[in-house]
């Protein structure tokens, strides 16, 4: 499938389901599908450089953040001065390129090492940056940020449908931008990267910089999805922000979808954000998030390569070899070779 | 902020102190991260258990948490050991424990937190002790009896690991098994034995540390992740496996934290480690007293 051909299915895909939920009539349901929305996009972002390169990123809950705060200092700066507000899709590229700039610098200190820096490094940042946050108190500090949002927004009318459309949007935009990268020189380069990087680095591939380019889109897309997040919830704190929650959900995802091609992501983050919601609301949201812990264990130690994974062996065992391992057996009892 | 000499001396002094203490937060790391190349970013939950234990046991029996831990430390070592041998036959056999062992140590990370919030909830809990209340003092020095006896225990336990590495046949063995897993296996040791071991240690002595942890503060499940930042900061500056190189990164580090938040406010201190680490891996990979 050509790319604006995929694009187009998307596009349409999403206007059925926002059409739907518009027609369910329910504000409940853009509220939770928001949150699902916003996982793919993050799940979709850390395997860009997780499922692609090979690199685990332990801060996804960082870059998030740093999209989210990005926009709180804007609203101060413009409530504050008069000014008038930003529309949310430019607060979105500004949060987006604070998160890929952070990303960068990070991935230029510690990927020209081993591996295991880089997430240890970024396991770090997060513990950092919340303290540079709760420090500071333009954003809120340790108290927290208020943002008012709007009722309505013209001409889509309720504010909620247009903070799930734009989330919408932006998921449909990294599942292009994944699948772009999958087919393109660029994805090949991360695969090899993430076989044999002494190899690739000896075949003449540009490890650090394709390196670079991941962590720097990887980290742009999170921060992204984090900068509508205080128009979300109204009430933007640090400790929920740079909660672990989003870091194991943005890891667990891809790992149990699948890491090896856009799908993957898709179908975790769908499943896994579903299940989150329903369990959030029938049982309790620590024991939904222990949940994702032992499903992410389980998931990487009996099925490395996730759902995709198990799906494809599945659908490659042929019926003929049923039937030759059945004549096999009734020949020689015992010996299944 | 007025600049005192007192002051500097007290931080200086208490940093001293707590890098011990740090010591033997990273003696288990430094052991699996460092020499067995194992990247068990689960460590602080372990050492989280052994703080939750050494409360329980300390909140109904009354027993000083550092002798429960103790105690605890062969339970802590069989528990390495399985762990060790479910990420070799899931992991390190496929090749696969660059991503997905990373995953399963901090999906393990994950569970141990979440579910401790579950049972104790996120209250701070701590214990008592005869030296937890008192201090010494030396004319403007304050020592704190609740650090310093971490600070000596735990200066114990990282030279008794040390004389285990050096002086033993399975620790020397384990030395081996990070320069040349053939090699071992051609003087007939098995390899996968020699490192299940290993890792059984490097979870033992997070016991020890657990009940160090709670002498000195007061713990709740989520702590432990100040101190992932901390702990690799410390292995990577120490040379990443050398037990004297830990204790000296672990004191400077100290020292850097206690002179930070003496003069700029303790909510700027755990962002000194990362700044450590960073500038660690930017400037000097090897570390200290990198081999």
């Amino acid at each position: 499938m050509r790319t604006p051909v995929f694009l187009l299915v998307w596009v349409a895909i999403s206007a059925v389901v926002f059409a739907g939920s518009v027609w369910l009539g329910n504000d409940y349901i853009f509220f939770a599908g928001y949150v699902v929305l916003q996982y793919v996009v993050l799940g979709t972002a850390w395997n860009i450089l997780g499922g692609y390169c090979g690199y685990v990123n332990f801060g996804s809950a960082a870059f998030f953040a740093l999209g989210a705060y990005s926009s709180v200092a804007i609203y101060r700066l413009v409530t504050e001065n008069d000014l008038y507000g930003l529309p949310l899709p430019l607060l979105m590229l500004i949060g987006g390129l604070v998160s890929g700039v952070v990303g960068f610098g990070m991935g230029y200190l510690t990927l020209r090492l081993r591996g295991a820096f880089f997430a240890i490094a970024t396991l770090a940042l997060a513990v950092v940056l919340q303290t540079l946050v709760v420090n500071w108190d333009y954003v809120g500090g340790s108290r927290g940020a208020y943002i008012i949002r709007p009722e309505r927004i013209e001409p889509i009318g309720n504010y909620i449908q247009y903070l799930f459309l734009l989330m919408m949007a932006l998921a449909v935009g990294a599942l292009t931008i994944a699948r772009l990268i999958e087919h393109s020189r660029l994805g090949y380069g991360f695969a090899s990267i993430r076989d044999d990087e002494l190899a690739a680095e000896a075949s003449g591939v540009p490890t650090l910089r394709l390196k670079l380019i991941a962590t720097t889109i990887s980290g742009a897309l999170m921060g992204m999805a984090g900068a509508p997040f205080p128009y979300y919830i109204g009430y933007l704190q640090p400790s929920s922000t740079f909660g672990l929650d989003y870091a194991v959900n943005s890891i667990a995802m891809p790992l149990i979808g699948g890491t090896t091609s856009w799908v993957g992501p898709l179908i975790g983050a769908l499943l896994l954000g579903s299940l989150q919601q329903i369990a959030t609301v029938t049982i309790s949201s620590a024991v939904n998030l222990l949940i994702v812990g032992c499903l992410l264990v389980i998931f990487v130690v009996i099925a490395p390569n996730g759902i995709v994974g198990l799906v494809h062996t599945y659908l490659q065992r042929k019926p003929e070899d049923f039937v030759g391992r059945r004549r096999v057996e009734a020949e020689m009892p015992g010996k299944v070779p | 902020m007025v600049f005192s000499l007192d002051l500097l001396i007290n931080a200086v002094v208490s940093g001293i102190l707590i890098g011990g203490f740090y010591a033997a937060v990273t003696s288990g790391v430094s052991l699996s991260f460092g020499i067995l190349d194992i990247v068990n970013i689960a460590h602080p939950a372990f050492i989280i258990l052994g703080s939750y234990i050494a409360y329980i046991v300390n909140a109904n029996l009354g027993i000083d948490p550092i002798l429960t831990s103790i105690a605890m430390m062969p339970a802590f070592f069989v528990l390495g050991s399985g762990i060790y041998q479910v990420y070799y036959v899931s992991f390190e056999k496929r090749g696969q424990e660059s991503l997905r062992g990373l995953a399963f140590f901090f999906g393990l990370l994950f569970i141990t937190e979440v579910t401790l919030v579950l049972y104790f909830g996120v209250d701070y809990r701590y214990v008592e002790a005869s030296y937890i209340g008192p201090s010494w003092h030396f004319g403007i020095l304050d020592i704190p009896m609740r650090i310093l006896v971490p600070c000596l225990v735990s200066l114990l336990l990282t030279a008794g690991l040390q004389i285990f590495l050096t002086r033993t046949f399975v620790g020397r063995a384990v030395m081996a098994v990070a320069q040349d897993q053939l090699a071992l296996r051609l003087m007939a040791v098995d390899p996968i034995r020699i490192k299940r071991i290993a890792f059984g240690v490097s979870i033992a002595t997070a016991s020890l540390a657990g009940a160090f942890l709670i002498i000195i503060q007061p713990v709740e499940p989520s702590v432990g992740r100040e101190y992932i930042g901390r702990i690799f900061a410390i292995c990577v500056l120490g040379g990443m496996g050398s037990l004297p190189g830990t204790v000296i990164a672990a004191m400077l580090l100290g020292i850097v934290e206690s002179i930070t938040a003496t003069f700029y406010g303790p909510s700027w201190a755990p962002a000194v480690s990362f700044g450590f680490l960073l500038l660690t891996l930017a400037v000097r990979p090897a570390g200290l007293l990198g081999r």
